[in-house]
């Protein structure tokens, strides 16, 4: 689960803890300006400067993938990277996978129905993984193992991933319109 | 039509918010204005604190506070030991920030308050604590012996509690025993790890006096009750709220922690909303933990495999503190002898001090534990008299007819006679022995074998007392103007889908569909009668408590109709949310215009409520509008007790193969039998088993909380310690057996933890089986790392 750093700006220089900078991103389709320490992570920046909460934060070193959204369109761990780091990025979080009228990405509607999820918690950075790999064309001829490895990058405690597997599973028929 | 929902797969209520982002979590609460907490904790796992110096962190700019226990005034006392027990007689908790000594790495020690999380850290680095290091031992063995250095100076041998437990004649069986097996067990520390860590969140109104604490907790009406003793503050000036909780497995029942003290105090004091939000690496070092137990049991039975005595003697780590009591201990010792008749049991056990985090349930609860000493002395006695381990197990097993089979002399965690209701126990390991084929898996091996690769077959049998009192509550109240039904109780779910399975038990008595009744619980603001969620309890003892007051909502709605409609209560159902007289096609009312009618109005704000008031000339002209005795409204409570706890039970069974280079252990077909009495839900029910089964996969392979001989955590990050990923846990066959509870109005018992108890025995059983044929030692703990199985290839009598 790289992220993609060529689309991101490089973030140089000094900076005193509580020197602000100004970034520019889109977030969920919408503009975003504002100015940040260059410290803060993209995830508390998400979290509690844009009070997007849905992206939530496990582990704070990279591994649960709990906050993982999507950078330049690809599936990255917010804990792991500075907000500045996406100045003039595109950004996706859980509450853009939705459509405006609310219709269900089919990973969400495919994690309901399969109760892929229990507590919650995880469920955001889960649903954003299987989107990415939904937009990267996986599809359903790979094995139950193959498909496990792909969605090893996120934990959940709750669920022991049998429900996880089937969501995807389902998620990549309804992208492939198999099924309604 | 209501078509009944109970025992349907229905799809959860709670799912909508959460899949869209939506969900509320402590650390997503918006509070205008919050500080930021951050503790500074103990690097040593022992040591006097010989000075701390807090002027640099609290001249750091952004900071409002540094707190030490010199600030804590009134709070400067030990924190309450939940449930005390005769048994314990050195029993010792912590304070809310160390008095001068620290037991066990991570324990808090100074607090800082400010603007945000990123200053509180910098200026938490910024305290200057000196310490003395003292010495350890962590080994809980050489803990208790003479001369091993003290946690805490006046527990002689670190012994907090013993506890001797006696059920008929053991001395007595063992005296005229054919054969007697003995072995030694051992389970490791792990960490129940939720995805989200604990996390308080607190908020003083000043005008209202009132305190509101947002906790990831699985009690809030506990943590009430404990703040509003320290805080010296009516009940009713404290309110508490779980709001949605991301994962609990047990250590979210413990309270207070240090955080659920400071957070409060520092809104109180500093006029702001506070938060604390723990990070993982903190979780590991804070937040209590389970599971190491070191058992000797023997077995002692006839020459034909019936086992007429159990001894068990087995210390338990109870970490640095025994916060809440021997639970866990006492738990292990009364489910140890299963499923099995067994009629003469002696069990003692010592909760030992070690000076790491303290030790409270996780989910199984000393279950495993029990279950892997029994197990795996099980199938050491049926190796030992050359019976077949099923057989072994069908010689023993309770038969359905001796229940309720009670073990005279064994008090249970709920304080009350171990006493098992019901089970079809070799159903049950008959639907496991089919499903595994196993006279199709023995040539497989066979053949397997030939060509080098090694295939094993295990299993192994749990029972799970689940439903512990002492009660809980319902609450379901029609609200007039909408119509909706409501229900509470004083519980909190941390994913395990309250908010689908009440209103299932709920719709079917109200004629709705379940996805229209509003499910809110975790707020002693709104439900403050009943206990916590631990046990695998709430379906039991809430569920039964729900279903009780919606017979009563039932009955409410059936009065008031009768009189609007003029019928009698026994002619009128409910469906689609009308009442209705049964055959008369539109003769009926909705629910929102009876809970409407059931209250006396004066004042006519809608068209329902106009035919309700005092001066509609539907009101009856005699007597007082609301007659002596009545309620307005319809609104119920009932609590449901229970007598002692109901016996859940099942069966595993894995198909592994063992990579004879790597060491690896491929399991290949993993399943489950499980009874849980009456199902609810399926659908949630194997969520439950298969979260369960991934947490046993957990402790049967990854999960160790590895403690240096130096007392020092090495593994305090998930890069370190292992949790189960996908590729970790295998699929699994879930089958289900219903054998209803005959304790309980809806014949349900606990499902929560039963996934998790008997997996480290089916595994260690499978990979006995796997390498019996080389003469391998048998597998005597877990978790089972690669390392373990090739020393236990090493040590074999035959080469591979
Ligand atoms: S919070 Fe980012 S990977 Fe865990
Ligand atoms: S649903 Fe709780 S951690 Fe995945």
């Amino acid at each position: 689960m790289s992220t993609d750093t060529s689309s991101m700006r490089a973030v140089a220089g000094d900076y005193e803890v509580d020197d602000l900078v100004a970034v520019t991103m889109t977030v969920n389709g919408t503009a975003v300006e504002a100015k940040i320490p260059a410290r803060m992570l993209l995830s508390d920046f998400l979290r509690h400067e844009l009070r997007l909460t849905g992206t939530h934060v496990g582990c704070e070193h990279g591994v649960c993938g709990a906050c993982t959204v999507h950078l330049g369109g690809r599936p990255t761990r917010s804990c792991l990277t500075l907000a500045v780091q996406a100045d003039g990025c595109e950004i996706r979080t859980v509450e853009g996978l939705a459509d405006f009228d609310g219709t269900l990405h089919p990973v969400q509607q495919s994690f309901r129905e399969c109760h892929a999820l229990q507590c919650g918690f995880c469920t955001p950075g889960f649903m954003m993984s299987v989107a990415g790999l939904l937009e990267e064309g996986i599809g359903n001829d790979l094995s139950d193992s193959e498909l496990r490895e792909h969605l090893a990058g996120n934990l959940c405690r709750c669920t022991g991933y049998q429900n996880i597997v089937a969501a995807t599973r389902k998620a990549i028929d309804l992208r492939d319109g198999k099924e309604g | 039509m209501s078509t009944r929902q109970f025992g349907e797969r229905v799809q959860r209520n709670e799912d909508d918010r959460l899949i869209r982002g939506q969900g509320r979590f402590v650390d997503d609460i918006p509070l205008e204005g919050a500080l930021h907490g951050a503790f500074v904790r103990s690097p040593h796992p022992h040591a006097r604190i010989v000075s701390i110096d807090t002027s640099a962190a609290a001249a750091y700019p952004g900071v409002h506070k540094v707190y030490t226990h010199e600030d804590l005034g009134p709070l400067d006392v030990l924190m309450p030991l939940l449930i005390p027990h005769p048994c314990i007689t050195h029993g010792r908790t912590q304070y809310p920030l160390a008095h001068g000594e620290v037991f066990y790495g991570g324990q808090a020690v100074a607090f800082v308050v400010a603007d945000d999380r990123y200053t509180a850290e910098d200026a938490a680095a910024l305290v200057d604590v000196r310490y003395e290091p003292l010495p350890v031992e962590i080994d809980i063995e050489r803990a208790t012996e003479g001369g091993a250095p003290l946690v805490h100076s006046d527990v002689p041998n670190n012994v907090a509690a013993q506890f001797v437990q006696r059920s008929g004649d053991a001395e007595a069986a063992f005296a005229k025993a054919d054969h007697i097996t003995s072995i030694r067990v051992q389970v490791d520390r792990s960490t129940a790890a939720p995805m989200e860590c604990l996390a308080t969140a607190a908020r003083w109104d000043e005008v209202s006096g009132e305190l509101t604490v947002w906790a990831a907790t699985q009690t809030p009406i506990g943590l009430r009750g404990a703040l509003s003793s320290l805080f010296e503050l009516d009940e009713n000036y404290v309110r508490v709220i779980a709001p949605d909780v991301g994962g609990g497995f047990g250590p979210k029942i413990l309270f207070p922690y240090s955080n659920e003290i400071m957070v409060p105090l520092a809104a109180r004091e500093l006029h702001r909303p506070v938060k604390w939000i723990e990070d993982r690496g903190e979780n590991f070092v804070n937040m209590s933990q389970e599971r190491t137990q070191i058992h000797y049991i023997d077995l002692a039975a006839t020459s034909d495999g019936r086992v007429i005595g159990l001894r068990d003697r087995f210390i338990h780590d109870t970490g640095a503190f025994i916060p809440y009591g021997i639970a866990v201990a006492q738990v292990a010792s009364t489910s140890i002898a299963s499923s099995y008749r067994i009629p003469n049991i002696e069990v003692e056990f010592s909760c030992v001090y070690t000076p790491t985090v303290p030790v409270t349930p996780y989910r199984g609860c000393g279950r495993p534990h029990a279950n892997f000493a029994i197990e795996r002395a099980m199938d050491q006695l049926a190796q030992e008299l050359g019976i077949d381990r099923f057989e072994i197990r069908r010689r023993n097993f309770i038969p359905p007819e001796e229940f309720p089979y009670a073990r005279e002399g064994l008090i249970f965690a709920d304080g009350l006679p171990v006493k098992m209701d019901s089970g079809e126990y070799d159903r049950c390991l008959t639907a496991l022995e089919e499903a595994l084929d196993v006279p199709a898996f023995r040539a497989e091996q066979e053949a397997a074998r030939a060509q080098g690769r090694i295939l094993g077959l295990g299993m192994a049998f749990y029972v799970e007392g689940t439903g512990l009192g002492p009660y809980e509550g319902g609450q379901v109240r029609v609200h007039p103007i909408t119509g909706k039904i409501f229900v509470n109780t004083g519980l909190t779910t941390q994913g395990q889908g309250h908010k689908t399975t009440w209103a299932q038990i709920v719709a079917d008595q109200m004629g709705v569909d379940s996805s229209e009744v509003i499910v809110v619980e975790g707020d002693t603001g709104v439900f403050d009668w009943g206990c916590a969620t631990f046990a695998s309890r709430s379906a039991v003892v809430a569920g039964n408590a729900i279903h009780k007051t919606a017979i009563k909502a039932r009955q409410m709605v059936l009065q008031v109709a009768a009189n609007m409609l003029e019928a009698g209560p026994d002619d009128l159902d409910l469906a689609d949310g009308r009442v209705f007289v049964r055959g008369s096609g539109d003769r009926g009312a909705t629910l929102a215009e009876v809970a409407t009618m059931s209250n006396p109005l004066r004042y006519a704000f809608n068209k329902a409520a106009a035919s309700a008031t005092q001066f509609a000339a539907a009101a009856s002209s005699d007597g007082p509008p609301l007659p002596d005795g009545k309620r307005p409204g319809i609104e119920a409570q009932e609590y449901f007790s229970p007598p002692h706890a109901t016996w859940a039970y099942g069966a595993h069974g894995a198909i592994i193969e063992i990579d004879p280079v790597t060491c690896n252990i491929d399991v290949r077909k993993y399943i489950c039998v499980h009874d849980c009495g009456k199902m609810i839900n399926p659908l949630i029910i194997e969520g439950q088993v298969a979260g369960g089964v991934a947490q046993g996969f957990g402790g049967a392979f990854y999960e160790h909380l590895d403690y240096g001989t130096d007392g020092v955590l090495k593994n305090a990050s998930f890069m370190e310690f292992l949790m189960p990923y996908a590729t970790e846990v295998p699929d699994m066959t879930i089958i289900h057996q219903e054998t209803p509870s005959p304790i309980n109005p809806l014949g349900v018992k606990g499902i929560g933890e039963a996934g998790t108890i008997p997996v480290p025995s089916t595994i260690a059983s499978a990979v006995d089986d796997a390498l019996a044929s080389m003469g391998a030692p048998p597998v005597r703990s877990v978790p089972l790392s690669p390392a373990a199985i090739f020393a236990a290839m090493q040590a074999s009598t035959v080469p591979a």
